[in-house]
């Protein structure tokens, strides 16, 4: 690590173009967002920053209210499910074999490769009334039923009069899986990384000591783990709340979250002040989590020091 | 099961090996599959309309159909176009930004590598509206009508903006490993400043480089909303024509064009991957 006091033209030579970058095409846009936050429309095109607070006051409105729980709601629920689901796939991955290891991680690396919009329009097919879950979901039926009959139950009636379909496009649950399904592996690696990097003798330790082998895995291994895991859940619930794509194509206009709201603002409402406050109002929730997180960070290592 | 051998006995904390967790994992990974494998499959269905939903025999008409579309085919061209350029300035944006946080200490660096951070970290709702909205009052958004490839110019920069940051983090960590001495050793022998940036750091860069690229490329051959915002109403990238055309109907033709891409992305990843192992036994 050098101090620039000698350098002083390299450092600006290496740090001026990417400084000039950020400047002009990343806080002076975000700083049109947060006038136009302030303003009114004047004439179709034209917008004028009178300071006003309407914008701001209107996100108080029931309707926007609603809004904000419900893609809250959509994308903790989803975030859960990820961890839940991800954490068990991090462990198999993280004990695996040196030989398998990187396989396993291909094999969850390559949907994350694969474009997002794709992704989710995959989803159409399988989550669709038609589609095929539920086909899996009949077949399941039928079996189940032909299984009752040839044991005698068949005349109860006991799985109800026939198989009805899931209706999952346009309902919040086909939301959550479209939002699982494009953020699991975002889950599965920051928990896989801290399982890697963990002191595997930490848990014979345990076990020596008189532990069952849950009592270990609840104290011992996903206390250790819990770094990874509030990574992954942070960068799944980020960019679950400000998801497009999914509540837009499998939400069918029935599940909006706030980008679709927002998104409404720009393209068709034509009301840029309104969706500029919004979209602030996104980027101040995100900034609230990752502040809070830097503080338990800082918390945490301070009492690391202490020990 | 070759894959996780079963030669030793399993200890308490294989969990690798536990049949519990090897079903959670095998379902895991069927369910992050199976829509894209029905996607392809369903890409030779011959059928014209709800073309997912009943299968009605093999047929590869629709990729003949969707190499047939011009529209589509110009929107691949932009694309392409649009993920390399992007990529070459992100990497050398990259490039600086990491050396400059590697190598420097400077005050308000923490607040520098902050800034540098957010557009990985802000929602991409927020970086497309926000870049709608500078382009607009900057007379920018017209630019769709001027000659091709200067058209693509708005969507470049914003791509560049958020893909160069994860090239710098990439690039950065592989600096990490750099042995400052071979650079005093190489000062000692007499070389200059820019001579052991050229013969010493550059070549000891050059998989973090690639690895940056490839992502970079990558990431702008994936983004959607970003472009969506920021594209005019002439100017259409393979995934905004994509989203166009599932709003319109759903037809085999977009499964067919979406295999390609899918295949396209296959390919780069095992070059990437290629590369990295080249890269681990040299």
């Amino acid at each position: 690590m050098q101090s620039i006091r000698n350098n002083v033209g390299v450092f600006l030579s290496f740090s001026g173009p990417t400084f000039i970058w950020l400047l002009l095409f990343f806080v002076v846009p975000l700083g049109i967002v947060w006038l136009y936050s302030f303003g009114e429309n004047v004439s179709l095109t034209e917008i004028e920053t009178t300071w006003t607070l309407d914008n701001y006051r209107r996100m108080l409105e029931p309707e926007i209210l609603e809004l904000m729980g419900r893609s809250v709601w959509l994308a903790f629920a989803s975030t859960v499910i990820c961890l839940l689901v991800g954490f068990p796939m991090a462990l198999v991955i993280a004990t695996a074999s040196p030989n398998a290891k990187p396989w396993l991680l291909l094999l969850i690396m390559l949907p994350f490769w694969t474009n997002l919009l794709i992704r989710t329009y995959a989803l159409l097919n399988i989550l669709g009334t038609r589609g095929r879950l539920n086909d899996l979901l009949r077949w399941m039926y039928e079996k189940a039923d032909a299984f009752l009959n040839t044991i005698g139950l068949g005349n109860y009636a006991l799985l109800g009069d026939g198989f009805t379909p899931l209706k999952l496009l346009g309902t919040q649950t086909g939301v959550i899986y479209g939002i699982v399904y494009v953020s699991l592996p975002f889950a599965i690696l920051p928990i896989y990384s801290s399982l890697e990097r963990m002191d595997k003798s930490l848990l014979e330790a345990s076990m020596d000591l008189g532990a069952s082998q849950w009592q270990t895995a609840k104290n011992v291994l996903i206390p250790l783990a819990m770094p990874g895991v509030i990574t992954a859940a942070i960068i799944t619930f980020i960019p679950a709340l400000g998801q497009f794509l999914t509540p837009d194509l499998l939400g069918r206009g029935q599940v909006d979250m706030i980008a679709n709201v927002i998104e409404r603002q720009f393209k068709r409402a034509n009301d840029w002040p309104f969706g500029s406050a919004i979209s602030l109002t996104l980027l101040y929730v995100t900034f609230m989590i990752l502040a809070i997180r830097s503080f338990n960070d800082a918390a945490r290592a301070k009492r690391a020091g202490r020990r | 099961m070759p894959f996780f051998g079963k030669d030793k006995k399993a200890g308490p904390f294989d969990y690798s090996r536990k049949w519990s967790l090897r079903t959670v994992f095998a379902l895991g990974a069927v369910f992050l599959y199976a829509p894209i494998v029905v996607l392809v499959i369903f890409s030779f269905n011959n059928s014209r309309r709800g073309g997912n939903i009943i299968w009605k025999g093999f047929t590869t008409k629709y990729y003949e159909k969707a190499f047939g579309n011009e529209e589509l085919m110009l929107a691949f061209a932009n694309s392409l176009t649009i993920a390399i350029a992007s990529t070459i300035i992100s990497v050398f944006l990259g490039a600086l930004t990491a050396i400059v946080l590697w190598r420097f200490r400077f005050p308000l660096k923490p607040a520098y590598e902050g800034l540098v951070s957010l557009p990985i970290v802000i929602p991409e709702i927020c970086m497309g509206v926000s870049l709608a909205m500078f382009f607009s009052k900057m007379g920018m958004m017209q630019t769709g009508d001027s000659v091709w490839p200067f058209n693509l110019t708005n969507i470049i920069i914003a791509h560049i903006t958020f893909s160069f940051p994860f090239a710098a983090m990439v690039i950065r960590t592989r600096l990490q490993s750099f042995n400052r001495e071979m650079e005093e050793a190489a000062k000692d022998l007499g070389a200059n400043e820019f001579q052991v940036f050229k013969d010493i750091l550059l070549p000891h860069m050059k998989p973090g480089l690639i690895a940056g690229a490839l992502l970079a490329f990558t990431l702008s051959l994936d983004d959607f909303v970003i472009t969506f915002f920021t594209s005019g109403p002439n100017t259409v990238t393979f995934p905004v024509k994509i989203y166009s055309m599932v709003r319109f109907s759903v037809t085999p033709e977009i499964n067919a064009a979406s295999t390609i891409l899918i295949i396209l992305t296959l390919f780069l990843t095992f070059i990437a991957l290629r590369y990295q192992r080249m890269d681990s036994t040299s």
